[in-house]
């Protein structure tokens, strides 16, 4: 369990690197961040934002039945987490897809309306590699998921040996809160100016 | 035994909708011009979610100290990445 939460420390730091990487770049261009986080599609972050916290809930909900051993529950409850999660990852592509459409992957075909392309560049790139590392982390978490489902089914989980849910529900939750940073940060932005 | 952890599962479903108004309040208020405001408000709530997320849903508050001690350390030295930083970025305007 301890293991589990000092790999989460370093994970705060890795992502806090990505962080603080955005705060200096927002701090030098405050205007053009606004203005190209306003491309982002609000309903679908939020709508993520509370299919990860749901999430949340069940794996909170599943590490309980793991601990008193009600094994029919636990499987539902894993499902369903793992089911969020792919809701999540599916709600992302379709959103990469249509920046894609927009022309908002940075690099060559790069295109952005406005004064601030080059700026905006740079917010887009910070955008893809936050969010994409992220989504990284959530399909790791469902591997992880996946495990459990399988010990979980086969009868490895008990009452008696359900630390392996709580480590992994660490992991899962943990996950869910870089994206309760990156939701304000990423998408609403900028959103008072209209 | 089994009272606590109903008791517990009541939390969770509590803790579960103070994280859904929060993220409705975060997503509003984003609407409103407050300046430098709407930053401070946008990592508040952030701070308050990731904080009760930690605490019942991580079930920090009822962890050995040893965890607390692993957890105020991570968040210590994010603090010092970001302040270090900052007396560079945010006073080279500084005369």
């Amino acid at each position: 369990m301890l293991g589990m939460w000092v790999f989460l420390v370093t994970e705060i730091l890795f992502f806090g690197g990505l962080f603080l990487t955005y705060s200096v770049y927002r701090y030098w261009y405050p205007a053009a961040f606004a203005a190209a986080s306003h491309e982002m599609i609000v309903w679908a972050g939020t709508l993520n934002t509370v299919v990860l916290i749901t999430s949340s809930l069940t794996m909170a909900l599943a590490v309980q039945a793991a601990h008193t051993g009600e094994r029919r529950t636990l499987i539902v409850l894993l499902i369903a987490t793992m089911a969020l999660g792919c809701v999540f990852l599916g709600v992302k592509a379709f959103e990469y897809r249509t920046e894609f459409v927009e022309r908002h992957i940075p690099g060559h075909g790069f295109q952005f309306e406005g004064a601030y392309a080059r700026q905006a560049q740079i917010f887009f790139s910070l955008y893809f590699v936050m969010t994409g590392l992220h989504a990284l982390h959530m399909i790791i978490g469902l591997g992880v998921m996946a495990v459990m489902l399988w010990w979980s089914w086969r009868g490895v989980i008990t009452a008696q040996y359900s630390s392996p849910i709580e480590i992994s529900g660490l992991y899962w939750h943990f996950v869910d809160i870089v994206w309760i940073f990156l939701f304000p940060l990423l998408y609403l932005v900028g959103r008072h100016v209209h | 035994m089994s009272t606590e952890h109903a008791g517990s599962r009541r939390a969770y479903y509590a803790v579960f909708l103070v994280l859904l108004a929060c993220t409705y309040l975060t997503w509003q208020v984003a609407y409103f011009d407050l300046g430098p405001l709407n930053t401070l408000a946008a990592l508040g709530i952030a701070i308050f979610k990731a904080t009760l997320v930690v605490l019942f849903f991580m079930h920090a508050r009822t962890s050995p100290r040893l965890t607390w001690l692993v957890v105020i350390a991570g968040v210590f030295w994010l603090l010092i990445l970001m302040t270090l930083t900052a007396t560079d970025y945010l006073t080279r305007t500084w005369r």
